[in-house]
């Protein structure tokens, strides 16, 4: 995985709560058997739309979506997060996350932002006022820059250092597999196994 | 210390705890699809790993193929593609596969209870949300993306952090027409598709105890629907009774042995949760979402609420735009909805159930003339189930249609999709703006309702007929 430090990019105002993964990526485009090629699908319905903010010339190069709460509930498809990487976003930032979305994000590398709902909307009226406003997301100092604001956020240290180290996540559990075998050796044996196939 | 039964099931499957990490949890078993896996696979191949316990992993093929024809190849290439890939996979990595034809194909989360793989006080993961159905026997289960699905396959373990708890207490009892589906639909617009949110649910009560199995999955099915990763139900008598028996349910001594771990397997009595709710069942009655998400539901009785009925800006935003999208006018009762679909089955009510409550309704009686109402069994062994009792022939008199099994119009990946405008009653679990197909409009119900409906081609309750 790529490492994430700090980000600086233009952003795109989704003035929209409750905003699931339906929505991000509808389930027609989920055929696919790569991780690549999502960006097609990305909000598709609304898409079609030309006045949707997505197609609106001023946010062309926008990396960081700033949604409404409750942002990515619904199905667990990752392909919602590589929709949104595909597209060329680095980071979302809400109010809320789904939990299911939010585990996604931070294991393929899309950063999630929480910040208050108040920061969001001054956000948004921000970049609404200034489409090209520049924004700095950094790991370092947990803190989302613009103009003279600096808003903390939270991210727990652990997440953050793998981020920022850009680690495999199974090549961490992987070196503790001593603990997993041993941890094996006392599991009940009645627990079911699904081979043999049972007749 | 006192402990909630998620947290009991949650300290018996550590790995290792330790201060600054999350905990590494160990999975008892790993459910797998066409949809989420493929790219799970290609990296196990990418970092030359294999799958540490294919004996705790099955795979069944549901999402994406067709209820329609299923002797004959896929239609389209692309869905073709993402099954042969799982099969390729499956073959690759000696992994369990229920085909498209396999009498124990179905939904993923119909089949693993059917097969007694699901058993109390398990952890069980699947890349798909509604994995939380498992919770129903006690289990901690929940979804997972496509890199949690990798790291399962490679380790069997997920490194997580511990989630808050929340007690939902449903006392009472459920008066007649009304069903679990009810009761779920009742607890999410009660607390909201954000409102368990970092929670595990236990949902618990009298009105919970008195539930069949399928009707306590039913409602752990939809605890994502309330934000919350996983919800559970201490096992019981009739838990354990659903269990003897199947294929893979423990025998003999083992049996004995699972019992008297299973007995354990419920909140102490002075377990803190961090946070209840209550429910009273007397008061439920059938409940059906007029808006596109989960939350957006009312009593079948009610009328469609106004934007100005919501304080919360956010709230009035989305019920405006929910309106907009559902083609609805606030204050029109609920009752006066015109349906064009009616869709039973899913992984929320798509089991025996499910099925012998909606024929015994439409019984005899003829589905109305513009009416199209699709039965889907939620696997193959439900369908050869409902066929032995004749349910088959029920369905069909009455005009509907029997398909095989799959998740179908729940999601709307295969062909049967909703067209654009067309509305549907549909016992699945999420209205969505297009889930059903793009610009389709769904309506959430339970079975019975979904069965009334489809007799008098507006929403309505079988007290109506």
């Amino acid at each position: 995985m790529e490492k994430f430090i700090s980000h600086t990019g233009s952003a795109l105002p989704l003035r929209r709560s409750n905003v699931d993964t339906d929505q991000i990526i509808p389930a027609v485009y989920l055929k696919r058997v790569t991780r690549s090629g999502f960006e097609d699908g990305l909000f598709a319905a609304w898409r079609s739309d030309p006045e949707f903010v997505l197609n609106k010339a001023e946010y062309s190069k926008a990396s960081i979506l700033v949604a409404g709460a409750d942002f990515g509930t619904g199905s667990s498809r990752e392909h919602a997060v590589w929709a949104l990487q595909n597209y060329g976003f680095k980071v979302v930032i809400s109010s809320r996350f789904a939990d299911i979305f939010r585990g996604n994000s931070l294991k393929a590398g899309l950063l999630t932002v929480i910040l208050g709902q108040s920061d969001v909307e001054a956000l948004w009226s921000a970049i609404e006022a200034e489409p090209s406003l520049e924004i700095e997301v950094d790991l370092e100092t947990r803190l989302v820059s613009y103009k003279n604001q600096a808003i903390s956020f939270d991210l727990d240290d652990y997440t953050r250092w793998r981020l920022m180290e850009g680690l495999d996540d199974i090549g961490l559990t992987l070196r503790k597999i001593d603990e997993v075998e041993n941890f094996e050796e006392k599991r009940a044996k009645y627990k079911p196994k699904t081979l043999p196939v049972l007749s | 210390m006192a402990k909630t039964l998620a947290e009991k099931v949650w300290d018996d499957h550590l790995v290792r705890s330790a201060n600054g990490e999350p905990d590494l949890l160990y999975i008892d078993l790993h459910l797998i699809h066409e949809v989420t896996s493929p790219q799970a696979f290609d990296g196990l191949r990418l970092a030359k790993r294999g799958v540490r316990r294919p004996d705790l992993t099955l795979a069944t093929e549901d999402h994406n193929v067709p209820t329609l024809n299923i002797d004959k190849p896929i239609a389209d290439p692309v869905s073709r593609l993402q099954v042969d890939t799982l099969r390729k996979n499956c073959q690759e990595f000696g992994i369990r596969l229920h085909s498209l034809g396999d009498v124990e194909q179905g939904i993923v989360h119909v089949v693993g209870p059917q097969l007694g793989l699901t058993q109390p006080g398990m952890t069980i993961v699947c890349g798909d949300s509604h994995t939380s159905t498992h919770g129903a026997f006690g289990a901690l289960a929940f979804g997972i993306g496509t890199s949690e699905v990798e790291h399962v396959l490679a380790t069997q373990t997920l490194p997580l952090s511990r989630p808050k708890t929340m007690a939902i207490n449903v006392e009472g009892k459920l008066k007649p027409g009304v069903t679990s589906k009810d009761i779920i639909l009742a607890i999410i617009a009660k607390i909201g598709t954000g409102g368990g949110q970092g929670y595990i649910l236990e949902y618990c009560g009298s009105a919970i105890r008195a539930l069949s199995m399928e009707a306590r999955m039913t409602i752990c099915n939809m605890s994502i629907e309330a934000g919350a990763r996983a919800g559970l139900i201490a096992p019981d008598e009739t838990t354990f009774a659903y269990l003897k028996d199947r294929p893979h349910a423990p025998k003999g001594e083992d049996w004995q042995r699972a019992l008297a771990y299973w007995s354990e397997l419920k909140s102490d009595s002075d377990a803190k949760f961090d946070k209840e709710i209550t429910l009273d069942a007397d008061q439920l009655s059938p409940f059906v979402t007029w808006g596109t998400n989960p939350g957006q539901g009312i009593p079948l009785d009610g009328v469609i609420p106004s934007p100005q009925d919501f304080t919360d800006p956010e709230e009035v935003s989305a019920a405006e735009r929910a309106l907009v999208y559902m083609d609805l006018k606030a204050g029109t009762p609920m009752k006066k909805i015109k349906i064009d679909t009616v869709f039973l089955g899913s992984c929320t009510n798509g089991r025996i159930e499910d099925l012998r409550a909606a024929a015994e309704i439409i019984k005899g009686k003829k589905v109305a003339s513009d009416i199209r109402m699709m039965v889907v069994p939620g696997s193959a062994r439900v369908r050869l189930q409902a066929e032995a009792e004749g349910l088959d022939k029920l369905f069909l008199e009455a005009g509907a249609e029997w398909r095989s099994a799959g998740c179908s119009m729940c999601l709307g990946m295969n062909p049967d999709q909703l067209a654009p405008g067309e509305r549907s009653a549909s016992t699945s679990n999420r209205n969505f703006e297009g889930r059903q197909g793009k610009g389709g409009r769904t309506h959430l119900v339970s079975p019975l309702v979904a069965a009334a409906t489809a007799l008098r081609g507006t929403l309505s309750s079988p007290a109506d007929l």
